[in-house]
């Protein structure tokens, strides 16, 4: 086992790196992503190494970006994109929805697309408007795409290069305000499919249901409640499209007890599909309805109104409350 | 240079040179198709807007320095281009700004503590555009040429275009940056703007750099000269130089005004500064780039051609006094941005609010109630 301390930053660009030097047809394009090495610093160095036909500074266009990778992959490239922040993916909407999530069905499965969206997303980092979205739900909805997300720098590590060596369209969200925050990355291997998730606090009270960037949170969640004797089970989904349920329907069949936490807002989020299928699978476990602790049905907010804004240890446990005293 | 396609990236920045009426140096010159009409006094009053522009800028840049401000855009270098432009604009023209034109927003009268407020965090803009004809600084790069290609073409449908009467006749004015040239809603504006001959002036700040991004990657042709493929006019001007931008916008404008279209504007110009106060312009581009600018300053030269005009030393000192008491008020004024308050922001969705942001609110204020009296 070869473990190394990095950021998930770091921990992008050395999947990035190791998949481009396995696939000399892996290209990364973006906006300042050459010569700056991305805003973030996740493409960093990678220009110097690979020149400038395999990692691009494209003009300032996301839609040209997704729409010529498209043409990339008919002839043989698996592009790697970046979109600077969340809210400017929608400009590439029509790209991404109309053509790259279609063109395998259109051609009765005779073209692929392997084609990865990366997009630095969520809020908690102070940023001015169109900074902060969470727009995964309008893709994990999108039938024709794939939808992942990693919460530390060992899977972000992995799942990047899963991500690239899969032949399905996948957009592949990075929790930005995670970025810098370091974690044990095995650099050797890892044991985890990427279609998968995992139980990453054991627990027998409740289940919290999260991905991306609330993953830490509702782990601080979970050992800040075992002050009131209660033993949360916190679950990763890693994967948003599609779903792996099978963890927590064996968990909430247990606990009884099921919370959904995303930043993304409310209505139609995936929490809402989460808690479907939860009915559909424990009804006959559960002991309260399934909560969700979510962002508000609003645009982004001022930043300085982020930290009420966004599901925080105290609204977790609040809910985590609420579905207790129910049952 | 940086072209992966192509070593022989041709120069996009010498080609036709820019309309130019106050040299570097200070000196006024004549352009063939361009003057500027006002008098010593009106270049006061511009070189009046150049200080107190560039002590917002300062001052906004030293308030994030402090952490009074999450982040600040500098527009140092583009005091020239955002003053000749905001102030060729007439009470009754409409301007669609970026986030880094805080000039535009000056020029149209708004208090600059507004723009304090969205670099603060503490709210997403603060005014309302029909006050002073001024809409929210936009952050989706070409997103209001767009807005403002709509709503030129709406004063031609309220007859608000060539009248004739001079205080009624009304444009648009979009505002971006070079950047935002590779857009499609750039260019489907111009397409739409030219189809429609619609009243509307883009003013295309080319400051060479849209992050790191130098403009060769952006465009093979001048900016100005992408006018012609859609069938509008093109003008290249020095975007230092005040005199020139008034002149250029000033007649752009009025055309618009009188019904005869629009108008692309390239104002040559450069980012002195980094892209934002989170941005090291060292790792993309040569000091020496830098110094060569620093020559074409836009204020120096006026100054220095207000001196020669025999400007006394007093009426500068009482300028910087009054630039003072900007930064003063700037400086005081971000202490009383009051903090957003979220629960008011739920009734700020819509005009005809539902029942789930209702529910949320409730949900939302019961929660954020039950911390009341406890240890913060
Ligand atoms: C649609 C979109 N994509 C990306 C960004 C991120 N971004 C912010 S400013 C900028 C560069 C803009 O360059 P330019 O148009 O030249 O304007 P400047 O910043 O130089 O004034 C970029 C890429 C954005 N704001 N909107
Ligand atoms: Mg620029």
């Amino acid at each position: 086992m070869t473990t190394e301390k990095m950021t998930m930053v770091k921990a992008i660009n050395s999947g990035l790196r190791a998949s481009m030097e396995a696939d000399s047809k892996v290209v990364v394009m973006g906006e300042d992503i050459g010569r700056l090495g991305g805003v973030f610093r996740v493409t960093e160095g990678l220009q110097k190494d690979f020149g400038d036909h395999r990692v691009m500074d494209t003009p300032l266009a996301e839609s040209a970006i997704v729409g010529t990778a498209i043409g990339l992959t008919f002839r043989g490239f698996r592009p790697v994109i970046e979109i600077q922040f969340d809210g400017f993916v929608y400009p590439a909407y029509d790209q991404i929805v109309s053509q790259v999530a279609r063109m395998h069905f259109r051609s009765s499965g005779k073209v692929r697309m392997p084609v990865v969206i990366r997009i630095p997303y969520g809020g908690g980092i102070g940023a001015v408007e169109h900074h902060s979205d969470s727009p995964e739900g309008q893709f994990a909805m999108t039938a024709g795409l794939k939808v992942v997300a990693p919460s530390t720098p060992h899977d972000a590590h992995w799942m990047i290069q899963q991500a690239i060596a899969s032949d399905d369209p996948i957009v592949f969200m990075e929790p930005k305000r995670r970025y810098w925050e370091s974690g044990q990355v095995d650099t050797g291997s890892t044991d985890l499919p990427l279609w998968s998730s995992q139980v990453v606090r054991p627990g027998r009270d409740a289940t919290l249901i999260t991905y991306g960037p609330m993953v830490k949170t509702c782990l601080a969640s979970a050992e800040a409640a075992v002050e009131d004797g209660l033993e949360l089970e916190v679950i990763d989904l890693r994967t948003l499209s599609p779903l792996d349920l099978a963890p927590v329907v064996e968990s909430v069949r247990r606990t009884g007890h099921a919370v959904v936490v995303h930043e993304a807002a409310r209505t139609l989020g995936l929490g809402a599909e989460i808690a479907a299928r939860i009915t559909e699978e424990c009804f006959f476990s559960l002991e309260a309805p399934v909560q969700r602790v979510t962002g508000y049905d609003m645009p982004y907010p001022p930043s300085r109104a982020e930290e009420e804004f966004l599901p925080g240890l105290d609204r977790i446990l609040d809910a985590v409350d609420r579905a207790l005293q129910e049952s | 240079m940086n072209d992966p396609f192509d070593p022989t990236t041709p120069d996009t920045t010498t080609d036709s040179p820019p309309v130019q009426l106050l040299t570097p140096a200070g000196q006024r010159v004549t352009d063939p198709d361009y003057s500027y009409d006002g008098d010593l006094a009106d270049v006061q009053d511009l070189y009046r807007d150049l200080v107190m522009v560039r002590r917002i800028d300062t001052e906004a840049f030293a308030l994030q320095r402090h952490g009074e401000l999450g982040l600040w855009p500098p527009l140092l270098g583009q005091e020239a281009a955002q003053v000749g432009a905001g102030r060729a604009m007439r009470p009754q023209d409409f301007a669609f700004p970026t986030y880094r034109d805080h000039g535009i927003v000056w020029c149209r009268g708004e208090d600059p503590t507004y723009l304090l407020g969205i670099f603060r965090g503490s709210s997403l803009g603060g005014w309302d555009p029909a006050d002073r004809h001024v809409a929210l600084p936009n952050i989706i790069i070409g997103a209001q040429t767009l807005h403002a290609t709509g709503y030129a073409m709406g004063l031609t449908i309220d007859g608000l275009v060539g009248t004739g009467t001079p205080d009624r006749d009304a444009a648009a004015m979009a505002f971006l940056g070079d950047g935002a040239t590779s857009q499609g809603d750039f260019n489907e504006a111009l397409d739409w703007a030219a189809v429609h001959q619609a009243p509307v002036v883009f003013f295309c700040q080319n400051n060479h750099y849209a992050i790191s991004v130098p403009l060769e990657r952006q465009t093979r042709v001048p900016i100005a000269q992408r006018a012609d493929g859609f069938g509008l006019p093109g003008v290249r001007v020095d975007g230092n130089d005040v005199l020139a931008c008034h002149a250029v916008t000033t007649a752009a404008l009025q055309r618009a005004r009188d019904g005869q279209g629009p108008t692309l504007v390239e104002a040559v110009t450069y980012r002195m500064g980094a892209h934002t106060t989170s941005d090291d312009p060292t790792r993309y581009r040569e000091a020496s780039e830098v110094e060569a600018w620093k020559a074409k300053d836009p204020l120096e030269r006026v100054a220095t051609h207000l001196r020669d005009e025999g400007v006394c030393e007093e009426w500068f000192a009482a300028l910087d006094t009054e630039a003072d008491a900007l930064g003063e008020h700037l400086r005081e004024s971000c202490q009383r941005i009051p903090e957003p308050d979220l629960a008011s922001l739920f009734d700020q969705v819509f005009v005809e609010t539902t029942v789930e942001l209702d529910q949320q609110k409730a949900e939302y204020v019961a929660w954020r109630d039950s911390f009341e009296g406890s240890v913060a």
